[in-house]
């Protein structure tokens, strides 16, 4: 499913956060947004989940008007949010239990709980898992909603480098199982060169998104990830002098 | 010594201490009368205390039923109306700076003699700890797992289900365990204003007749149930929150 993204605005009070915004993301890739704090990244995420309301312009998927639609974007926050007096089966139900397909959802849960690292924790409460376990059952979680496009806002921001890395292999591994399209945001340069089929630049309002990198490559492993000391530059330049390129104006 | 028997240990000083108060100044029973005296007493007197205990116990359970519903719906509506919740906390407030001894004859002259006015006096007293424990707790639920089940198509009243009363339900069990105490007390209070049965009534009949083992061996009953009501909420809360229990032992 294709994800347009049209002259979105977004302003808290008088601070304008998005400024018409412009990008899209074709069926089946995995686009990374990065961009230093305050530039309106989880912002837009949020966005595209309805729970905020842009000032103007489009989202749309396959080009039909898609803005807060569940049936499209799944959204993973970047705490776990899993709750507390829940356990993580049911945690990881939680669409199904919104949309009142519990147990199919159920079914499909306990299909893919060893590919996410869970067997064995089904009746588990989420205290009881460490952080990177935590995150892999938000992760399912958003998975099992079905949704075309799963937005993944910092995902493993709250973990540790190790438990980062660990994670990152892991996500790695999983894109092909998933076959989603895929919008990532992310301060992690590395993250996003790692797992991304393309980079975007955001940078804070007026500047918009500010670059645009392709990355191609058949082989992707720690080694080669840390090789990438040129795509690196070309970020860093990106995100810091946002007025030399402008993308989407 | 062991953190739980302390408690105990102390009650069993100060009961040692008034037996030797009692025994060695030799203090008549209608001024103090010994714990062994009321022990005694009570245990003569449970069968006509028994019926008493019935009755107090069905007023403070329907009472502190009764609050807890009022008290739900009333924290959701202020939960979703601020406006509301802004207008009704303050008078809530009010209705417990009013004495309880001045309400409940007042109850008894709308109400009759019946065990109407007793209910009222238990909701009046188990009302407001309920119903701003379980507003405070949902107005503390983090917004962020809100968003996440509106996120995935929830409404008002899914978000409800699934995240508010959940997550403020700590808070909710905070306040029906001191709403669970109040409540023999407030049923004990409305007899003794006006009832032809009940612990009030008992208390009050004893007292006027300067039987002051019996008055305290009805203290002693009172006292027993409230700490029973407590105990019934605590075991609630044990069972609706497993999580804890889990979370404290891992």
């Amino acid at each position: 499913m294709k994800l347009d993204i049209q002259n979105i605005c977004f302003s808290y009070g008088d601070k304008s956060i998005l400024e018409n915004l412009n990008f899209s993301v074709e069926s089946g890739e995995f686009v990374s947004i990065l961009g230093p704090s305050g530039c309106g990244k989880s912002t837009l995420l949020k966005i595209l989940t309805g729970i905020l309301t842009p000032t103007c312009g489009m989202v749309s998927v396959d080009c039909k008007p898609a803005l807060g639609c569940s049936k499209h974007f799944s959204y993973m926050p970047q705490n776990d949010l899993l709750f507390p007096w829940k356990t993580i089966l049911d945690n990881v139900c939680l669409y199904g239990k919104i949309h009142g397909t519990y147990e199919e959802t159920k079914k499909e849960a306990l299909k893919n709980f060893s590919a996410f690292g869970l067997s064995g924790y089904e009746s588990c409460y989420p205290s009881s898992l460490s952080g990177g376990m935590r995150q892999r059952a938000a992760f399912l979680r958003t998975a099992l909603c079905h949704a075309d496009i799963l937005l993944l806002d910092e995902p493993f921001g709250a973990l540790d480098v190790i438990t980062r890395g660990e994670m990152q292999d892991w996500l790695l591994r999983m894109r092909k199982k998933l076959n989603r399209t895929v919008l990532l945001v992310t301060h992690d340069m590395d993250e996003a060169i790692y797992l991304s089929d393309r980079i975007l630049i955001l940078n804070t309002a007026p500047n918009g998104i500010t670059g645009e990198i392709k990355i191609e490559s058949s082989k992707r492993d720690r080694n080669w990830l840390y090789e990438q000391s040129d795509l690196r530059q070309q970020i860093y330049s990106l995100i810091m002098n946002p007025e030399e390129m402008n993308y989407d104006k | 010594m062991h953190k739980k028997t302390i408690p105990i240990f102390v009650i069993g000083v100060l009961v040692l201490f008034f037996e030797a108060l009692v025994r060695i100044f030799k203090i008549p029973m209608y001024i103090l009368p010994a714990p062994s005296r009321v022990v005694h007493t009570l245990i003569k007197e449970l069968p006509v205390l028994s019926t008493h205990i019935g009755i107090t116990v069905l007023e403070a359970i329907l009472g502190i039923l009764i609050s807890l519903i009022f008290a739900l719906v009333l924290g959701i509506v202020m939960d979703l109306f601020p406006a509301v919740r802004h207008g009704i906390y303050p008078l809530l407030v009010i209705t417990q700076t009013v004495p309880m001894i001045v309400l409940a004859p007042i109850f008894i002259i709308y109400m009759g003699f019946g065990i109407a006015p007793k209910i009222l006096t238990v909701v009046l007293m188990c009302f407001f700890p309920i119903a701003i424990s379980f507003s405070d707790g949902l107005s503390q639920v983090e917004q962020d797992y809100v968003h996440l089940v509106r996120s995935y198509g929830a409404g008002w009243l899914m978000s409800y289900r699934l995240v508010k009363i959940p997550a403020a339900l700590p808070s909710l069990l905070s306040g029906l365990k001191v709403a669970a105490t109040y409540s023999i007390s407030g049923a004990v209070v409305g007899e003794w204003i006006g009832a032809q049965k009940g612990l009030g009534y008992y208390l009050l009949r004893v007292k006027n007749g300067y039987m002051l083992d019996k008055v305290f061996a009805c203290v002693l009953v009172i006292i027993f149930l409230s700490l029973c009501m407590n105990g019934m909420i605590h075991l609630f809360q044990r069972l609706a929150m497993p999580y804890v229990r889990k979370s404290t032992t891992n």
